[in-house]
């Protein structure tokens, strides 16, 4: 069974890296009400561009840069949009999704199904030789750790610091963060970017560690998951590590069941995460109260200063 | 000095209809840079793009084919739109009607019947509510967003009919290919002029037009939609039930959507196959949009949108450019759609701090 159980946990936490970056970034921009629907479009361009990066022979963490730069770039697209102008953020951010599909496609077209090395892991001395804990947790690459990281900075910004209240505010009622002479559209744009860049980080990690080639619209539908998982995990950090996790799990399941013996048609396997996320949404969302005491009270509205 | 936006009364009507234009303006002018920058000549490559495509009756068959769905769905979508229910799934519902009519063109097509093809019509529009019926059970009975339900089941309808056509429905003299067999003539619709693939199917796109005008322009119901979407609150105070215009949207845009996915497979494709949607639920948004959610309106969109597609085709055959170039294009020419928008709604001044 250890055989097994190894393999499984170290893919579910490779999995379920991608989610992090995405939802993180995601997370901080609904905290200050803020809905972009575009994040499968940003971890596309973000993809793209990191796999570009990486094939012009650049190293890994120049190549992840760039993709998070790009997603924070296309972000700005949806920010001039949605934030700057006050449009529809459901119909900004499904034009940032069309766009960053095409796009990504249209860039990415020369490498198709080209490949790049992988990110090498990290052997942490002494402790990735401990039986079963070490090469599950200790035996990973950078990308893995630095998304945990990045998860305990934005809980610790946005519950610990002042400026993580004020982004919290925002999402609550601009009107009155305004009125206290915050500068709101500044800061949302500013979470936009947040958002984008976790987003390109995300697309990152699949085209360069994941599955290290590029192949077009390569993300499935991960940045619908994310946005998914934010709202499964109440808008708080660490249970959407959590979620994501859960679906890290289960997208290496189906890797697994087949070895397991059972005879299931792929395509049933293949959909778990999709029915899965329903199935998540649905359990979290039929208690109303739930989300009433967690949704950013201004999520997805738009707002005009100066009314 | 800062910039501000001042909310205008009411827009003028021929700003609303002039707004599609300018965002195609802007969309064109946009692709310029992205052209130079592929070593291209801009004026040739947009004359490939936009002209070339209906330089034939061919080319016109093709245009009017790619525009029926396009537009069939996005009325369907408009209704949830202006009710304020995003139904992103249309990809989904679209794949579950092919389905739905395939089995039946399968199982009925030897038999020469006259009853099939309106049976078939039946069986799209019915799956395609089946399908929007999940999202819509969930938004009013568990409170969960239309939004990423719908979009999640767009994968897993893709997936069945994966298997559908990997497996159980299978062309079993195929080869072995993913695709079933072909469908007997009369599950297939008749072509509207013999040697071009146009088939009499469009009529049924017109007629839905015509129907969608009555519904949303003419009737109670039409109203209380559109009502609920533009002031939530005088809706729930008239007693306009939510409830009821959430199942309606996504209803109606299901049977839309599935229809449209008979259609497909009863036409141009005559089989079902791995893949038979190249993007029109997507697609469909934009329409709608440009369309500015009228059934009018929504008819020059899908023409519009048909021709991006066509185009993205003549760039991709004659210049060996990506054809995913097109859908940049429809992805942009929705961004600039929606600023222009903006600019219609509001007046900009400058202000000074």
């Amino acid at each position: 069974m250890q055989h097994l159980l190894i393999p499984m946990l170290t893919g579910t936490l490779v999995a379920a890296t991608p989610l992090i970056y995405a939802a993180m970034g995601e997370l901080v921009a609904e905290r200050s009400g803020v809905l972009n629907l575009g994040v499968e479009g940003m971890m596309l361009i973000g993809a793209v561009t990191a796999f570009a990066t990486a094939f012009a022979g650049y190293p890994a963490f120049v190549a992840a840069a760039a993709g998070a730069a790009a997603g924070a770039a296309s972000s700005l697209m949806f920010g001039v949009l949605a934030v700057g102008l006050a449009a529809n953020q459901y119909a900004a951010g499904l034009a940032l999704t069309i766009v960053g599909s095409g796009l990504s496609g249209f860039i990415g077209h020369r490498f198709d199904s080209s490949t790049v090395t992988s990110i090498t892991r990290i052997h942490v001395p002494v402790l990735a030789d401990l039986p079963f804990i070490g090469p599950v947790v200790f035996n990973q690459d950078p990308m893995v750790y630095l998304a945990l990281a990045l998860t305990a900075a934005v809980w610790w910004f946005l519950f610990r610091t002042k400026a993580g209240l004020v982004v919290r505010i925002i999402g609550e009622s601009p009107q009155s963060a305004l009125a206290i002479g915050y500068p709101v559209i500044r800061i949302r744009y500013l979470t936009t970017m947040f958002g984008g860049g976790m987003a390109g980080l995300g697309g990152a990690y699949l085209s360069l560690a994941y599955t290290p080639l590029w192949v077009e619209d390569m993300t499935a539908g991960r940045g619908w998951i994310a946005l998914a998982l934010v709202v499964f995990a109440a808008w708080r950090p660490w249970r959407l590590v959590m979620g994501a996790w859960l679906f890290g799990g289960m997208s290496v399941l189906q890797l697994f069941v087949q070895g397991f013996g059972l005879k299931v048609p792929s395509e049933m396997l293949s959909s778990l995460p999709y029915v899965a996320t329903i199935a998540v949404l649905v359990a979290i969302s039929r208690n109303p109260r739930v989300l009433r005491q967690n949704a950013p009270l201004s999520l997805a509205q738009p707002f005009l200063p100066d009314r | 000095m800062r910039i501000v936006l001042e909310p205008r009364a009411a827009p003028r009507r021929l700003m609303r209809v002039a707004a599609p234009l300018i965002a195609l303006l802007a969309t064109v002018l946009a692709s310029v840079p992205i052209l130079l920058a592929l070593g291209l000549n801009p004026l040739s490559t947009l004359k490939i793009f936009f002209v070339e495509p209906l330089n034939s009756p061919n080319g016109l068959s093709e245009w009017l084919l790619k525009a029926s769905p396009l537009v069939l769905i996005a009325l369907g979508l408009a209704v949830g739109f202006r009710a304020n229910v995003w139904n992103i799934g249309a990809e989904g519902m679209f794949t579950v009607g092919a389905i739905c009519a395939g089995w039946l063109a399968l199982h009925f097509g030897a038999g020469g019947h006259a009853w099939l093809l309106p049976a078939m019509m039946l069986a799209g529009a019915l799956g395609g509510m089946a399908w929007a019926a999940i999202p819509a059970f969930l938004r009013t009975c568990a409170n969960t967003s239309e939004i990423l339900v719908s979009l999640m089941l767009n994968y897993v309808a893709a997936l069945i009919l994966s298997y559908l056509v990997n497996g159980p429905m299978q062309d079993p003299e195929g080869l072995n290919y993913p695709q079933t067999s072909v469908f007997a003539p009369s599950a297939m619709f008749a072509p509207l002029i013999a040697g071009l693939r146009i088939n009499v199917s469009i009529w049924v796109t017109l007629g839905a037009v015509f129907a969608a005008w009555l519904f949303l322009e003419r009737s109670f119901v039409g109203f209380q939609m559109s009502v609920s979407g533009a002031a939530p609150g005088a809706a729930r105070y008239a007693g306009f039930r939510q409830g009821r215009m959430i199942w309606l949207s996504l209803l109606i845009s299901g049977a839309a959507a599935g229809v449209a996915g008979m259609m497909e497979a009863a036409g141009p494709l005559g089989q079902l196959t791995p893949v038979i949607s190249p993007g029109y639920g997507f697609a469909a948004i934009i329409v709608a949009f440009v369309g500015r959610l009228s059934p009018l309106g929504i008819l020059f969109g899908g023409l519009l949108l048909s021709l991006l597609y066509l185009g993205g085709e003549a760039v991709q055959m004659s210049l060996n450019v990506p054809a995913s170039l097109a859908r940049s294009f429809q992805g942009m020419l929705l961004f600039f759609l929606l600023a222009a928008d903006v600019l219609i709604w509001h007046r900009v001044r400058l202000k000074r701090a």
